[in-house]
């Protein structure tokens, strides 16, 4: 097969990446999926709260998508769902499914837009059993939606994270009890009004600074021992309490989807898990762009949205050998209280999105670049990421590798 | 009734073993076990997967008379059965030269008990070419060329498949509460299922051979677990070992040991504690971080890893009381064989404590043993149809199209090879796992569960909230929503 921009990840990023691209002048552009259906997470957040910025209205998570999905079929864009990529190089994508069995996509642009996997149980080590009962947020959302099926009866969350809280609700809507939101953390882990949303307004108590420290059962989960932690974040002996339940939820934290990428040699940045990229979102490998939670992890799909179409565009005006890219790139590197910054890379010559996420909750917050003020705000935290657009005249005079810090008090 | 001549009770590696030996002979076998699936209910889904030299058992032991020997037939069984298997050899490591004694002491047992091509490498700089990431502090190192890794359950199932394919019977989920003896003669074996009349009775049941034994009025010994725990990491780390690397023996175990997985993930583990509860395979925070310390003696700066660490898990270990292998038939009663105690290497042993029950039937002539004419001895394993070259792949999702849909992001399990699992008697989300390795990467089934358990309730004609993990009582997703829902509006 063959098309000018092949588009890996049919989810909010994928599919913004298509219709850009299209837009933008690409004659063929193919996007692939190993779903059953197109939308990435979208069709499984039966939730509104989506489009907010992008489209200025509430919408649920399949509504959001089905705008995208209309659009791309209006534009011709082409799809295949149930097709697994295995392999990428720049130019060609090695993909399988059970109509054309193994085989190769020549593509002179390509979008990685995968998205981002679930932490599973194994990477935060609670010792214990591991019983029918302990799910991923995320695999607990796709049986409810397609079987109507719950994981328990009473069930305690582990992590408060946007999609642990979402969850919480869901299961509490669907007639299960939660027993607790546990969170290692001083401080929530997803946003403000979905802590009140999902949680208060259910009465359903949020745990902070504790961690489940054991599971407990034979076949099906029974119980978990739940402690409270030090500000080095271990548990605190004596402080153990067990809370009996049949599920444990986890939600504790995603993981950009990028072994594909690695593969294929893309330089990654530590700090993200994700590719370093440009303003174009062109990672290092020449003609490959990358998008969405497969970059980094997003809060809001307004800006998985935006990075699509930046790179979707992009890939098409690489076809068409009109993309411009930064010839001596400026570096901004995540500085004091900042864990990550994208895009890596600007140019300097024109205005540039960026977005970033603190450490920690600070208040009356400075946004520095370099010795340059670009924000002040009375107060960020990590779980609402920043969005910022850096004029030509704030990136003026910069070279090399620029610190991005944010000053502020602790709280 | 059916008249069995032989009932295998256990269906770990050393009955699926015994099974596929006794299945060369014109005899009317069964294998037995209490669980939904081979394997399921011992120590030979959980253990470290080393296919030791054995040079460490004491001399003269059963011990030190099946595992070299074990050792010795498992590379043609391996390429027989398509079981994974690599002869990877393996280090003992040391840290100090005065230790350089005990390696010495190691070869010399190896030499006594037939463990061919030992070696002492004491050379830093050849250690650490044939191990970059060892400990620099390591001075020498006692090398088995003939040590290999293996996928324990992969083996067990395969084993049982070419059992069942030369004749054997299985019975799963089917517990077995006492050996019947009258006269001094074995009659059977009382089940949950009722009676099965059998001329003789093996005991291969793990950690209750013991309970086992005891009913057929064989009590000269117990058996207590002692658990092993482990850490498993992300392919990523695959790497760090290219062999087992073992620091010396202690008194009660092998130590704790980084080793690669025949999969590519690396492993490490497993300590040794001395537990009451036979059912008791919860890890803890002290045995895993005691674990992580062991593997931090051998590979420096392991401990930074936490990160790709993708499950833990425990296995127990059947301590028996006379510390050795029992490998026993006995005139009283008559027809009663125990396979009991198989502690470590009793995955290694089992073939050569297969030959030897073999013997033992024919020497006490408890049986007629007549070879088969049409003994099968292939089995094929299930294809893996990203490992194949493009061509064959092709070919295979042209006649079968469910092998084109891959439905395992981490290790690119396709729909068709569940199915295939399925038809070869998997039931359960855990059942896949282990035939196919759906589940047992990276994601840990994030991705593939979904799909494995609609295959599942297809396949079996299920409905999905009857799909269990492994077997009743681990239903995965137990509850239809409404049903909660109603439940309920009766309560108020
Ligand atoms: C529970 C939950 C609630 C949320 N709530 C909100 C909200 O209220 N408001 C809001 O704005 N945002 C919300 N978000 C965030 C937002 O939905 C996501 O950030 C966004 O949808 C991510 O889109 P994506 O395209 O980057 O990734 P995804 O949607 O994950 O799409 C990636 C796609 O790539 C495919 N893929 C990956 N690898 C391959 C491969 N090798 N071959 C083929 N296909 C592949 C995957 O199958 C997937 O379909 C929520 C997220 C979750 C999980
Ligand atoms: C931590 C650990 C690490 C190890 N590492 C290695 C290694 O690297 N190399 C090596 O060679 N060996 C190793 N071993 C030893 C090896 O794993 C065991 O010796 C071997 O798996 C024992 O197999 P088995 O078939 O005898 O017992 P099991 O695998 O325990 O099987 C016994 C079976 O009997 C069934 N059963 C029990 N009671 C009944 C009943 N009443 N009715 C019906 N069925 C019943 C159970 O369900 C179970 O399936 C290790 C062991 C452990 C625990």
């Amino acid at each position: 097969m063959q098309a000018d921009v092949a588009v890996i990840g049919a989810g909010a990023a994928g599919l913004a990446a298509a219709v850009a691209a299209k837009k933008a002048g690409a004659e063929e552009v193919l996007i692939i999926d190993r779903e059953e259906k197109l939308g990435g997470i979208l069709p499984q957040c039966i939730h509104t709260g989506f489009g907010l910025q992008y489209f200025q209205e509430n919408l649920t998570g399949p509504e959001y998508a089905l705008k995208f999905i209309e659009e791309a079929r209006r534009l011709g864009v082409k799809s295949l769902t149930n097709t697994m990529v295995l392999r990428l190089r720049p130019g060609e994508i090695t993909a399988a499914n059970s109509q054309q069995g193994i085989f190769t996509v020549k593509a002179r642009a390509i979008v990685f837009a995968a998205g981002a996997r679930e932490r599973p149980i194994g990477a935060i080590g609670v010792p214990g059993t591991r019983p029918a009962g302990i799910y991923t947020a995320g695999l607990a959302q796709k049986l409810m939606d397609n079987y109507g099926l719950l994981p328990g009866r009473e069930i305690v969350v582990l992590g408060s994270g946007d999609v642990g809280l979402i969850m919480a609700r869901r299961f509490a809507m669907e007639g299960a009890k939660v027993k607790a939101v546990v969170e290692i953390m001083p401080y929530p882990g997803g946003l403000a009004r979905n802590v009140v949303q999902c949680l208060e307004d259910w009465g359903i108590p949020l745990l902070l600074s504790h961690t489940v420290t054991k599971i407990h059962g034979k076949n099906r989960v029974e119980a978990v021992t739940i402690a409270k932690v030090d500000d080095k974040l271990r548990p605190i002996p004596g402080t153990e309490r067990k809370i009996s339940c049949d599920a444990l939820v986890l939600s504790v934290g995603l993981i950009p989807e990028i072994e594909l990428l690695e593969e294929a040699g893309a330089q990654l940045d530590p700090h993200t898990g994700g590719p370093i990229v440009d303003e174009n979102m062109e990672t290092s490998l020449r003609g490959v762009f990358a998008a969405g939670n497969a970059v980094c992890i997003f809060d809001s799909v307004d800006n998985v949205s935006i990075t699509g179409e930046t790179a979707g565009k992009a890939a098409a005006l690489h076809v068409q050998q009109k993309l411009q890219r930064p010839a001596k790139p400026i570096r901004i590197a995540p500085g004091r209280n900042v864990r990550y910054v994208v895009p890596q890379l600007v140019s300097g010559s024109r205005s540039v999105k960026i977005y970033v996420r603190v450490s920690k909750p600070l208040r009356n917050a400075a946004i520095m670049l370099g010795d340059k003020t670009v924000r002040r705000a009375p107060r960020l935290t990590p779980p609402e990421m920043v969005t910022l657009t850096l004029s030509k005249t704030v990136l003026e005079g910069l070279e090399g590798e620029v610190k991005l810090n944010v000053e502020g008090e602790e709280g | 009734m059916k008249i069995y001549d032989v009932a295998i009770i256990g269906a770990g590696i050393t009955g699926t073993a015994i099974a596929r030996e006794l299945s060369k002979y014109k005899l009317k076998t069964l294998l037995i076990d209490k669980e939904v699936d081979i394997a399921f209910g011992g120590a030979t889904k959980a253990n470290t997967g080393i296919i030791h030299a054995g040079y460490d058992d004491p001399p003269g032991s059963n011990r030190a008379k099946y595992c070299p020997k074990g050792n010795s037939l498992w590379p043609k069984l391996a390429k027989e059965l398509e079981i994974p298997f690599k002869q990877t050899s393996s280090f003992v490591v040391v840290f100090n030269e005065e230790d350089v004694k005990e390696l010495e002491n190691l070869l010399e047992r190896g030499r006594k008990n037939g463990v061919p091509r030992l070696e002492i490498i004491h050379d830093k700089k050849r250690l650490a070419q044939m191990e970059p990431h060892l400990s620099p502090r390591a001075v020498a190192a006692l090398w088995a060329p003939t040590a290999g890794i293996i996928s324990p359950y992969e083996a067990a199932i395969a084993l049982a498949e070419n059992a069942r394919e030369n004749g054997v019977e299985i019975f799963l989920e089917t517990r077995v509460e006492r050996v019947k003896v009258e006269n001094g003669e074995v009659k059977g074996v009382e089940t949950s299922r009722g009676f099965i009349p059998a001329k003789v009775v093996v005991n291969a049941a793990g950690l209750y051979a013991d309970e086992i034994s005891r009913t057929a009025g064989v009590d000269y010994f117990t058996i207590h677990p002692r658990k092993g725990e482990y850490h498993i990491y992300d392919k990523r780390l695959g790497h760090l070992a290219r062999r087992p690397l073992f620091p010396t023996p202690t008194p009660i175990s092998k130590g704790i040991v980084v080793t690669p997985t025949v999969e590519g993930n690396l492993l490490i583990g497993p300590n040794a504690r001395d537990i009451s509860d036979k059912e008791d395979t919860s890890t803890t925070r002290e045995g895993l971080d005691e674990v992580m310390r062991g593997a931090a003696k051998l590979i420096p700066g392991i401990e930074k890893y936490r990160r790709l660490i993708i499950r833990n898990f425990a296995g127990l270990r059947a301590e028996p009381s006379t510390r050795d292998f029992i490998v026993e038939a006995y005139d009283d009663p008559r027809g009663f064989i125990n396979v009991a105690g198989i502690r470590s290497p009793g995955l290694t042993s089992a073939p050569a404590i297969a030959q030897a029950v073999a013997e033992m039937i024919a020497e006490k002539e408890l049986l007629k043993l007549q070879k088969k004419e049409k003994f099968n001895p292939y089995r094929k394993a299930i294809p893996r149809v990203v490992e194949m070259p493009p061509s064959e792949a092709n070919k295979l999702i042209k006649e079968k199209p469910e092998y084109g849909h891959i439905i395992c992001r981490c290790e690119h399990v396709s729909e068709g090879e569940v199915i295939e699992a399925i038809r070869r008697g998997a039931k359960t989300i855990d059942g896949i796992k282990f035939r196919t390795r759906a589940g047992m990467g990276r994601c840990q089934g994030g991705f593939c569960t979904y799909y494995v358990l609609k295959i599942l309730a297809r396949e079996l004609g299920v409905p999905e909230e009857k799909v269990t993990k492994r077997g009743k009582g681990s239903e995965l997703f137990p509850y239809k929503i409404k049903e909660l829902v109603r439940r309920d509006e009766n309560a108020s």
